[in-house]
């Protein structure tokens, strides 16, 4: 089966400055991936490639089927990204956000109820604008998007961050759900002992390549 | 799981998601009352302060009452749109647009829908405006009517498509003016033509500048609906 990520000496540049530096990497259908690396080693931008954010200007790049050299707008209505910024509207509501997003990726209104529920975004607290809220409580709004959207392939950049104990298990059990549904998931953290206890394979990359790849 | 939930037919997904985006900015207008609190007051206020200009000869403020009008629509246009496109800027907003799956036809028309909207309610305010502090009274209603249609009709596509070209700019707020003006100078000199028809009971000339102002909006949508897509990628 072909894989769900297909890098093969993959270069990004922003600006001048190559990010990713001929990066060869493979993630199969139905795996969670953990890249892991230090502070600018490319784990940003090697997921920001994939979701066709950022150009690879060489080698081969292909995301669910989809050349992303010849066509990377064509990947994105499928992958989910769960980037540093929240991709909200600040002075919109929980629900606004949730809803308006859930609908320009043609999903069902339930699903975005659901979602909201899911992340414990229901109540009160769906009422509420984005502007008022704490990081992990728009941690838990852009995660909702995410669910709600139901993408193919999860791409999630330090899913962990600005969340609670009981925010951190909710996303584990996300992305073990979202696998159990026939997505894929490529994640990037620094929390190395949660993030290897979740994932089934780990990726690590410096200086803009992978260089080491464990089971 | 790969099979979308929904699938629109090709050909009615951009008005659907031009109805969502224009939706979306009418909520965010409900929730924030940014236009209504700011934006109008600013335009009251342009008129007021042309009226104490000019106020020394009445006269010559009854005479510029179209170019007075449409400067002020200029000048609230400017700050709509920086409000209108700052909010699609900000904290990963544009990346989640670009991923969204929203056909960048769809985003254009709803982003130029709403600043239309919005323009429209000004419009509406600032005609009592004049009518209030500068006495002038219009005798050709249909004319000003459409007159405001097709300006702002040609404002905010103008406004959308440059809006989106600077809003990843730190310097959008005062590029937007430079890049914006002078394209929409045509809408000013149309508009006030026709409206001064309008109020000197000279329709027949005025709908030769509704005409032009038709144009011009036209033109512009459809450039809009060609060259969003590139210009949100760029942005």
């Amino acid at each position: 089966m072909e894989p769900v990520v297909s890098l093969r000496g993959a270069v990004c540049l922003l600006g001048r400055f190559p990010a990713l530096a001929g990066v060869d990497l493979d993630v199969n259908a139905g795996e969670i991936v953990l890249l892991q690396g230090p502070n600018g080693a490319g784990k940003t931008t090697v997921l920001r490639a994939c979701a066709g954010l950022v150009p690879v200007v060489d080698g081969e790049a292909t995301v669910l089927g989809v050349d992303l050299v010849a066509d990377r707008r064509a990947v994105r209505h499928r992958v989910g990204l769960l980037g540093h910024a929240s991709g909200l509207y600040e002075d919109l509501t929980v629900a606004d956000n949730v809803r308006f997003w859930a609908r320009a990726g043609r999903a069902l209104p339930a699903d975005a109820e659901a979602a909201m529920t899911r992340l414990g975004l229901d109540g009160r607290l769906a009422d509420v604008a984005v502007a008022r809220l704490s990081a992990g409580q728009r941690r838990r709004t852009s995660l909702a998007v995410m669910v709600a959207r139901r993408p193919e392939l999860w791409l999630l950049d330090e899913p962990h961050a600005a969340l609670d104990q009981e925010g951190r298990d909710v996303v584990d059990g996300l992305m073990a759900d979202a696998v159990a549904a026939g997505a894929t998931v490529l994640f990037a953290s620094h929390e190395i002992d949660r993030a290897t206890a979740v994932a089934h394979r780990t990726v690590t990359i410096a200086g803009g390549t992978a260089t080491a790849v464990s089971a | 799981m790969t099979e979308p939930l929904v699938t629109p037919s090709r050909s009615g997904t951009m008005l659907r998601d031009a109805a969502l985006v224009l939706g979306k900015d009418l909520r965010l207008e409900l929730r924030s009352r940014v236009i209504i609190n700011q934006v109008l007051p600013f335009a009251v206020l342009v008129l007021v302060l042309f009226a104490f200009a000019l106020d020394p000869d009445r006269r010559i403020l009854t005479q510029a009452t179209p170019g007075l009008f449409w400067l002020a629509v200029l000048f609230s246009t400017l700050l709509a749109l920086q409000r209108s496109f700052g909010v699609e800027a900000a904290d990963g907003v544009t990346d989640a647009l670009r991923l969204s799956g929203l056909d960048p036809a769809g985003i254009f028309l709803g982003k130029a829908a709403g600043i239309a909207v919005h323009l429209l309610a000004l419009e509406v305010v600032l005609g009592l405006g004049v009518t209030l502090f500068y006495g002038a009274t219009p005798h050709g209603p249909v004319l000003l009517v459409a007159t405001c249609v097709a300006a702002t009709a040609g404002l905010a596509a103008v406004g959308t498509l440059y809006g989106v070209l600077s809003a990843g700019m730190r310097v959008r707020d005062t590029l937007l003016p430079l890049l914006m003006l002078p394209v929409v100078a045509p809408v000013l000199i149309a508009a006030t033509q026709a409206f001064a028809a309008a109020y000197d009971k000279t329709s027949g000339e005025g709908w030769r500048w509704f005409g032009l102002l038709a144009v011009f909006g036209l033109l512009y949508l459809a450039i809009g609906i060609f060259a969003f897509e590139p210009l949100l990628e760029e942005s």
